[in-house]
C-alpha cells in the first residue's frame, strides 16, 4: 500500500476505462474463466489422465493377447484385431457405466457447491452474477467438459488403434463393411450422442449440487443416482420404470453402427436426454433461485 | 489531466449520475428482519448510511451485523421490510446497484489453488460491467493499492490471514465504487496493516466513496468514522453522526495526597459518580469546565499532583448500550 498511496482511484480511473457504459449482453468471458478453472485443475487433469489411460491399456492388452471368437466380452473388442476405431468403440463401452459419469459428477456437483464451499459463491453473487448466469454458465461449462471427456477416450482410442492396428475398412454390427472415413464419422457421431447423455447427467448434478455446500456430498448424490439408473435398468421384472431411468438409452449408441442407421433408439434417446436436463436444470433454478447464501 | 476529465464519465461521479436518487442515503433499510425458524437474527432495522459517509457497523458476536450485510447485498431474502442501495431498491435493482458497490462479506473467500492475481481476473471475467481491454492494468492496480503485487503470483493458500484479508480488499477495488460495504475489514491484519487499510478506507472516502463497515476495533471505528450504528440481539439499539452518539461530558481523574478532601470539594461541585481508589480520585465532570474544578480544589487547599480529562470513548457508549463486552456473542 505504501507504493500506492498516491494512486487514488479517480488517477486509475483516469488511466484506464474501467467500467463499460452498458453491461456485455453476451460475454464468453465468465465461461472462459470457469473452464480454465476445470481445466487447469490438477485433480482434474489426473481424472482426465484416468479416462485417456483406459484405451490405452486395452489396445496394448488386445494387441498382446487378441480376444478369441465368441469371448464374453463387449461386441467391440472382436473388432480391434481388424480394425484400430474399434479400440475407441471399446474405451467408450467399458467407461460409459462409471467412469465418464464419474467425471461428469465430480465437474458438474462441484459446480455451485464448490464455490459456496471455499465462500467465492457470496463473492461471485455480489460481483453481481445473476443467478440464472451462473447456474446457465456453470451448466455450460459441465456439458463442455462432458464431450471433452469423450472426444478424449474416442480420440486417445483412435490414436492408439491406429497406431497398433491400423485403419482401413471398418466393418459394421450389421456386418457392412464401410470406408475409413466414414469409419471416423460414425465415431465421432457415438461421441457425439454419448456427450449429450452425460449432459442430461450433467443436469442431475447441478440439481444436487445446488441442494449442499458439500461438493463431494453432490457427487456422490449423483453417481448414486446414475448407477441406480443402470442397475434398475438391468431389473426387468421393474421394465415399467425403464422409460423413466436417465442412462435406459445410453447403450443405444450401437445404432448408429449399424446400416441403415436405426434412428428410432437414437431419437428416443435424445428426448430423454433433453427431458432430463430441462427438468433437472430447471429444479436447480428454481432451487437455487431463491435460496439464502449463508455460506 | 485532461484524460482525466474525459474518462470521468466512467468514475464514480459519472456512475453517480447516472443513477436515480443521488441525494437520498447509500444505503435505507426499512423493518427489515430475518428469522431462521424461531430465531429472530434482525429484528426491524431502520439503516441509514448517508453518502459519502463513512459508517461504523458495530455490534458483539452475533448481534445480526452480518446477516444485515447479506440481506443488504441479496444474499439472503429478509423475512419482512425493505431496504434500497444507491436509491435502487434491492433485490430488483441488484444488477445495476451491485457493479457499484463493493463488499468484503465475512471474511475473504477464493480459490486456493489459483493464484491472487488469477483469482481477481476471476472475479473481473464474471463482472459484465467492468472493461475487458483494461482487466490486467485494472487487477494490478487493485493489487498495488493493498500492497500485494508483490506476492501477485502466489497461490491464494500460501497467502497469510493478512494477505488474504488484503486481496479482499483488492476485489473491492477493481472498478471505482460509489458504496463499499466492508465487513471487519482489518481482521487478521498487523498493526501495520490495520494503519494501511485505515489510510486505505480514508483516502476513498475522501474520493467520495461510502463506506459501511463493521468492525470490532472501536477505537478505530472512532478515528475514521463519521456515523454508527449499534447492532444488539438483532436490534439497532444507536444510530447517528458519531458526534452525537458520544456521551457528552469529561470524566476525570485526579491525583492527590488527601483524597478525602477532594471527594468532598468535587461533591460539592457537582460531581457525579466520584469514586477513591488510593491517591487517585474520578468522577464525571458533566457540562462543568476542568479548569474549574481544578480551581475548586486548589482554593479548598487540597495539594493537586496530577490532573487528566478524558472524553467518554465509543466503547462507553457501546457498554452502556449492549450492556457487554465487545467480545462477548449476544
Amino acid at each position: 500500500m505504501s507504493v500506492a498511496e498516491a494512486v487514488t482511484p479517480a488517477a486509475v480511473a483516469s488511466e484506464v476505462r474501467a467500467v463499460l457504459p452498458r453491461p456485455r449482453m453476451f460475454s464468453p468471458r465468465f465461461l472462459l474463466s470457469e473452464l480454465m478453472l476445470i481445466f487447469g485443475r490438477r485433480r482434474n487433469w489426473a481424472g482426465l489422465a484416468v479416462l485417456a489411460a483406459i484405451p490405452v491399456i486395452i489396445a496394448v492388452a488386445v494387441k498382446f493377447d487378441p480376444p478369441s471368437g465368441g469371448g464374453g466380452g463387449p461386441d467391440f473388442f472382436a473388432g480391434i484385431t481388424e480394425n484400430g476405431l474399434f479400440v475407441a468403440l471399446a474405451a467408450l463401452t467399458v467407461e460409459l457405466p462409471l467412469f465418464l459419469p464419474l467425471a461428469v459428477a465430480a465437474i458438474s456437483g462441484d459446480a455451485i457447491a464448490g464455490e459456496a464451499n471455499t465462500g467465492t459463491l457470496r463473492y461471485l453473487l455480489t460481483t453481481p452474477v445473476h443467478r440464472t448466469r451462473l447456474l446457465a454458465v456453470k451448466y455450460a461449462a459441465a456439458c463442455i467438459f462432458a464431450f471433452a471427456s469423450t472426444l478424449l477416450v474416442a480420440g486417445v482410442g483412435v490414436l492408439m488403434g491406429l497406431i497398433l492396428f491400423g485403419g482401413g475398412d471398418m466393418t459394421l454390427l450389421s456386418g457392412r463393411q464401410i470406408g475409413f472415413g466414414e469409419g471416423v464419422l460414425r465415431v465421432l457421431g457415438v461421441c457425439a450422442y454419448l456427450g449429450i447423455c452425460l449432459c442430461s447427467m450433467a443436469a442431475v448434478g447441478l440439481f444436487a449440487s445446488s441442494l449442499t455446500e458439500q461438493p463431494i456430498g453432490a457427487m456422490i448424490g449423483t453417481m448414486i443416482f446414475t448407477v441406480a439408473s443402470f442397475i434398475l435398468d438391468n431389473i426387468p421384472q421393474i421394465d415399467w420404470l425403464h422409460p423413466y431411468l436417465l442412462t435406459h438409452s445410453w447403450m443405444n449408441f450401437g445404432d448408429l453402427l449399424r446400416d441403415p442407421v436405426n434412428f428410432t433408439g437414437l431419437r428416443e434417446g435424445l428426448l430423454r436426454a433433453a427431458a432430463y436436463a430441462v427438468v433437472f436444470a430447471t429444479a436447480a433454478w428454481a432451487r437455487f433461485g431463491g435460496k439464502d447464501v449463508t455460506s | 489531466m485532461s484524460a482525466l476529465t474525459t474518462t470521468s464519465a466512467t468514475g464514480p461521479a459519472g456512475l453517480a449520475a447516472a443513477s436515480a436518487g443521488l441525494a437520498g442515503p447509500a444505503v435505507s433499510t426499512t423493518g427489515l428482519t430475518k428469522r431462521f425458524g424461531h430465531q429472530t437474527a434482525v429484528d426491524h432495522i431502520d439503516l441509514a448510511v448517508p453518502r459519502g459517509g463513512v459508517y461504523g457497523f458495530l455490534g458483539p458476536n452475533g448481534s445480526g451485523k452480518t446477516t444485515t450485510i447479506r440481506m443488504l447485498l441479496g444474499l439472503i431474502g429478509p423475512t419482512a421490510g425493505q431496504h434500497t442501495l444507491l436509491g435502487r431498491p434491492m433485490p430488483g435493482g441488484a444488477g445495476t446497484v451491485l457493479p457499484r458497490v463493493g463488499a468484503l462479506i465475512e471474511g475473504p473467500a477464493f480459490h486456493p489453488y489459483l493464484s491472487g492475481r488469477a483469482n481477481l481476473r476471476r472475479l473481473d471475467a464474471a463482472d459484465r460491467w467492468a472493461d475487458p481491454a483494461t482487466a490486467g492494468v485494472r487487477v494490478d492496480a487493485a493489487l498495488d493499492r493493498v500492497g500485494l503485487l508483490a506476492a501477485a503470483k502466489k497461490r491464494y493458500r500460501a497467502y497469510s490471514l493478512g494477505m488474504r484479508q488484503r486481496l479482499a480488499l483488492a476485489a473491492t477495488l477493481l472498478v471505482p465504487r460509489e458504496l463499499l460495504i466492508l465487513d471487519e475489514p482489518t481482521n487478521g491484519l498487523d498493526p501495520q496493516g490495520t494503519r494501511e487499510v485505515r489510510t486505505l478506507i480514508a483516502a476513498l472516502a475522501a474520493d467520495g466513496t461510502t463506506v459501511l463497515l463493521s468492525s470490532h476495533l472501536l477505537s478505530e471505528v472512532e478515528q475514521i468514522c463519521t456515523h454508527a450504528g449499534v447492532m444488539h440481539q438483532g436490534r439497532l439499539v444507536a444510530q447517528g453522526p458519531l458526534a452525537d452518539l458520544r456521551p457528552a461530558g469529561h470524566r476525570i481523574s485526579a491525583s492527590t495526597p488527601e483524597p478525602e478532601a477532594a471527594v468532598r470539594i468535587l461533591g460539592e461541585l457537582g460531581v457525579t459518580d466520584l469514586a477513591r481508589d488510593g491517591d487517585e480520585v474520578t468522577g464525571d465532570l458533566g457540562d462543568t469546565p476542568p479548569e474549574k474544578a481544578v480551581a475548586a480544589l486548589v482554593h479548598g487547599g487540597v495539594p493537586v499532583r496530577g490532573f487528566t480529562t478524558v472524553r467518554p470513548s465509543l466503547e462507553d457508549l457501546f457498554v452502556s448500550l449492549t450492556g457487554e463486552g465487545f467480545d462477548v456473542s449476544g
